[in-house]
């Protein structure tokens, strides 16, 4: 019998999203499930019942019965006192909870044995996760609309541009916080033609801001402010200090200020004071997209764009929902995935499997049993499923070019060293003077060898073997010397026969000599800029 | 001249040798360098020529000799291509080997060269002559042989003896044997049969050598005789005395073997297995085949029409060739592409892994060649990071050194070997005539792996495909 899946419309003021979308109820029925569709959900967001009806769910009336008959209830927001109260004992939730901030709820949820999957408790870091992160797809939807209603506020251009009415410089954007908002936000903005300044208590995300078009504004602060699971903490006081006074200088420069800081689990930092807000130029915008949480401005008025010192200051907690068809087709692909990780089995009947980190993460009340705090998450570096995974052969990092490697064991250098001391007294102790003097010039010429030749960049490894072939074409100074010596009267000397052989040997080497620097000279003619 | 001007001739072209080995460690510096060779072997053929050893009856003779071999080596210069760079120095380093046997020669049978040496001299200087033949000949043969092979002239799979390692051990003893006889002989006559013996079966060691290296090992191979041809310049120096010699000839081997290093590194494999020959000599190349994992998936391939397509859509570009392109004589057109995406702003960059090609720096050249500036040529350790950034990566002609297996399954032959990473970009697209696996006989899960495709055919037309699609309006 396959489960039921429910869709009641969000209750919230102000909601306009809608859990599910038509095309992804049809991919929910292909999974095997029913889909029922209060009446009306998805009105806000533009999916008429008509629209849902030919995609093959059913349309129900009223919250009360669409709770009752639904095995799974995919929803938005948090569910409200009265849509706690129509929830039938065990079924499945799944919506934004913030089991930190909402302690009441679980408890009530938890008394109605059911099982929550909190979409918000994603373990976000692990990369398996990332296709139902909704908090990522419902942010970047917030990051880009902030920038809309910047604009929309905001008395210019965004970009540069020259008229022949005359030049109007670009506007300058500062975004606080560069998490998935923030990055839309640089991006979105960037595309504008703004210049788009950013800043996080992260260093990491440097690459990032700068990778979207924006320029990374640092705190002259050290202290790393990475808290784990890819959200920030909250920093020194010192720190805090070195911040506020860059904000105080940017709030004096730019033209808007775009605020994304949240710390989970607590209201959010006041990072732009009324004074920052008085030395901004009037006619400057701030999104303050933290509003919910408290706002990260001093004068941020929740829900409400208000004008104060000649600035405006865009408090809307519901960015997400103005762009309600958007986000909705996210947030219902970021649920579906969900399921399909719920229901591998394709039959319609989902499985909380506890043992899966992702799932286990999600799951805050399992069958009336609260369950978060999950254990806390293994590092993401560890593949998660082990089987059939073969071992990544570690690769050793490649030795820099022209550097030595690591130093060899002490054990290998003291047999190194006692063998060529050895054949150093060997040599030492039997060869003839005359052959000390060269063996020394060769074994400091070998060295000087060494030592040039590790400098010589690969790309011309090439012309490097070529003139080392020419140079190697010295030899004919050996045939030179014998071709016609001074001879010693008396001396019995096969004149011709080393005549002929040594002029072979100064052709050949003359070929050698010849061609190997003539060619190397037209290889490294090519190269070039 | 007199011997100390000479000697101190001898002093400033060595002098010169150094600083042309290190005006190459930058493309800019790198012509001058070159000069710097060509105005030290000057002073010390003028010096020489002029100096007490040679008299006035041998100038014809020289002036003769120098200009027959001049003009064969100025005519080679001028007319080989690029691709045949390889086989180009492979015939060369076989002619400072076959010059270093017959100043080997001469110099025994020159009773002026040995009289003034008695005693441990003696023996010194017989040892020093019958090294420097030996090294010389394996290098003359080994060189080749390295030339027919590279030119397919003679076949370039590894030619695998029964019993060679007992072979090569046995010559090696007789060389032994014989040196001792040559050193000990009373007259001239008597040491020139061991000589001989030697001179034989070090052209056939030489030989055999070779001819047991397979062609992907060949860069190996050629800076590998390219170290020899000095070290045959050194021995010669001991045997003449000559310091000059003696400095330049360390100079060369000691470049050439570190650059045989860097080959062997780059191949993670070491000098002994590559000269020993073959891939996987040890358990034959059935074996291993077999006992790697059999990559799964489905290889996806794509038509010139949509790489075109891929490329335009693309922001950073990998280009990754290998000696398929050599082969196809493509690089011209690679370079028409790469104008023509970076005039629209790609960002295109080139992956050379260090054995890519027959020789070290093949790619280098070939690529030089077609005009590529040398500063969008990336080595391997600049690049590899870059992978997850890049949007399309094209891999002309290339195949062990993309291959992951190398590093994800340990069972495969090339495990551990550094690998350009191209599958981490987006998309990479591989150009090849077939799915047959690349020299080491290792099957690719490259081709297998989801965000790759294949573009089968001769890289040349392909590419050329490629570059008519993208100069069409999009």
């Amino acid at each position: 019998m396959p489960l039921l899946i429910g869709i009641p419309r969000e209750v919230f003021p102000a909601e306009k999203r809608v859990a599910t979308v038509p095309d992804v109820v049809e991919k929910l029925i292909k999974l095997g499930f029913s889909v029922a569709v209060e009446s009306g959900a998805g009105d806000a967001a533009n999916f008429s019942d008509d629209v849902y009806r030919a995609a093959g769910a059913q349309i129900i009336e009223g919250a009360a019965q669409l709770w009752a008959a639904s095995d799974i209830v995919l929803k938005v927001r948090a569910p409200s006192a009265e849509e706690v109260g129509l929830i039938r004992e065990g079924t499945t939730l799944v919506s934004f909870i913030w089991p930190a901030q909402n302690p009441d709820l679980m408890q009530q949820l938890a008394a109605k044995k059911v099982t929550v999957l909190a979409i918000d408790a994603l373990p976000r870091t692990l990369s398996r996760a990332q296709k139902m992160d909704a908090l990522t797809s419902q942010a970047g939807v917030a990051g880009y609309r902030a920038v809309i209603e910047a604009a929309n506020a905001f008395g210019r251009f965004f970009n540069g541009q020259i008229t022949a009415a005359g030049k109007v410089p670009p506007a300058k954007v500062f975004i606080a916080g560069a998490g998935v908002a923030g990055l839309a936000a640089i991006g979105t903005a960037a595309s504008l033609g703004a210049i788009v300044r950013a800043n996080d208590t992260r260093a990491e995300v440097a690459d990032q801001v700068v990778s979207l078009g924006g320029e990374f504004v640092k705190v002259d602060y050290e202290e790393e402010g990475s808290g784990g699971g890819g959200y920030a903490k909250v920093m020194s006081e010192g720190f805090q200090q070195a911040q506020r006074e860059m904000y105080a200088k940017q709030a004096r420069e730019v033209d808007i200020i775009i605020t994304t800081a949240l710390i989970p689990g607590k209201p959010a930092p006041k990072l732009i004071t009324a004074d920052m807000v008085k030395s901004m130029k009037p006619g400057s915008v701030i999104v303050d997209m933290a509003a919910e949480q408290g706002g990260n401005c001093e004068l941020t008025e929740p829900g409400q764009a208000v004008v104060k010192h000649g600035v405006t200051i865009v408090g809307y907690t519901d960015l997400v929902s103005r762009l309600a068809k958007q986000s909705s087709t996210l947030y219902a692909n970021n649920l579906f995935r969900l399921t399909e990780e719920l229901c591998k089995t394709k039959d319609g009947i989902i499985d909380v499997n506890m043992e899966d980190e992702a799932i286990r993460g999600l799951t805050v009340i399992k069958e009336g049993n609260i369950t978060w705090p999950p254990p806390p998450p293994k590092v993401s570096a560890v593949p998660a499923v082990p089987a059939a995974k073969a071992a990544v052969v570690v690769k050793p990092k490649a030795k820099g070019h022209g550097k030595g490697g690591e130093p060899s064991s002490p054990a290998s250098m003291a047999i190194m060293f006692a063998v060529a001391a050895g054949l150093f007294w060997l040599i030492g102790a039997f060869a003839p003077a005359s052959f000390l003097g060269h063996f020394t010039v060769f074994v400091l010429a070998c060295f000087v060898g060494y030592m040039v030749v590790w400098n010589v960049t690969p790309a011309l490894h090439t012309p490097l073997m070529s003139v080392t072939n020419a140079i190697s074409s010295i030899i004919a100074i050996g045939a030179l010397v014998q071709l016609a010596p001074p001879v010693a009267d008396g001396l019995d000397r096969p004149d011709t026969w080393i005549r002929w052989i040594a002029v072979i040997a100064v052709a050949l080497t003359a070929v050698n000599m010849f061609g190997g620097f003539a060619v190397t000279r037209r290889m490294l003619a090519m190269f070039r800029k | 001249m007199s011997g100390n001007l000479t000697t101190v001739a001898y002093l400033g072209a060595a002098i010169l040798f150094i600083l042309s080995l290190g005006g190459l460690s930058n493309p800019e510096t790198s012509r001058r360098g070159n000069f710097y060779g060509i105005i030290g072997m000057t002073i010390a053929v003028l010096a020489t020529v002029f100096g007490p050893y040679v008299t006035a009856a041998g100038l014809p003779w020289i002036v003769g000799a120098m200009v027959i071999g001049a003009s064969v080596g100025l005519y080679a210069a001028r007319t080989v291509k690029m691709t045949q760079m390889p086989e180009l120095v492979a015939l060369m380093h076989s002619l400072v080997g076959l010059a270093a046997v017959l100043v080997g020669y001469a110099s025994y049978i020159d009773p002026a060269a040995s009289a003034n040496f008695s005693g441990a001299e003696k023996v010194i200087h017989e040892i020093e002559i019958y090294v420097g033949i030996l090294i010389g000949a394996v290098t003359f043969s080994g060189s080749v042989i390295a030339f027919g092979k590279l030119s397919a002239r003679i076949g370039g799979s590894p030619l695998m003896l029964p019993a060679r390692h007992w072979m090569n051990l046995a010559g090696l003893l007789i060389v032994i044997y014989c040196g001792y006889l040559f050193a000990v002989s009373p007259s001239l006559e008597a040491g020139m049969v061991p000589l001989i013996i030697m001179t034989v079966i070090a052209l056939l060691f030489g030989i055999h050598m070779v001819m047991a290296i397979g062609g992907a090992d060949m860069p190996v191979v050629v800076s590998m005789l390219n170290s020899y041809s000095g070290w045959a310049a050194a021995a010669t120096g001991f045997m003449l005395s000559n310091d000059l010699l003696i400095v330049t000839g360390a100079l060369v081997g000691s470049s050439g073997a570190i650059l045989s290093y860097i080959m062997c590194r780059a191949m993670n494999r070491n000098f002994i297995s590559v000269i020993a020959g073959g891939f996987g000599s040890d358990g034959g190349k059935v074996v291993t085949a077999g006992g790697a994992a059999q990559p799964a998936g489905e290889v996806v391939s794509v038509t010139a029409l949509e790489t075109a397509e891929l490329l335009r859509e693309a922001k950073n570009v990998i280009i990754v060739p290998g000696y398929g392109m050599a082969v196809a004589q493509a690089q011209h057109t690679v370079y028409e592409i790469t104008k023509l995406l970076r005039e629209k702003g790609i960002n295109v960059r080139f992956g050379i892994h260090p054995v890519a090609g027959r020789m070290p720096g093949h790619m280098n050249v070939l690529l030089a060649e077609a005009k590529v500036p040398y500063d969008i040529v990336m080595e391997m350790d600049e690049l590899n990071d870059d992978f997850p950034t890049t949007d399309v990566t094209m891999v002309i002609g290339a195949n062990d050194i993309v291959n992951p297996g190398a590093q994800d399954d340990p069972a495969s032959p090339i495990a551990g070997m550094p690998v350009l990473e191209v599958w981490k970009g987006k998309t990479s697209i591989v150009m090849k005539r077939s799915m047959a696996s690349g020299y080491a006989g290792v099957d690719n899960p490259l081709f297998y792996k989801e965000n790759n495709r294949m573009l089968f055919g001769d890289a040349k037309k392909m590419l050329d495909e490629v570059l008519v699609a993208l100069m069409a309006p999009a």
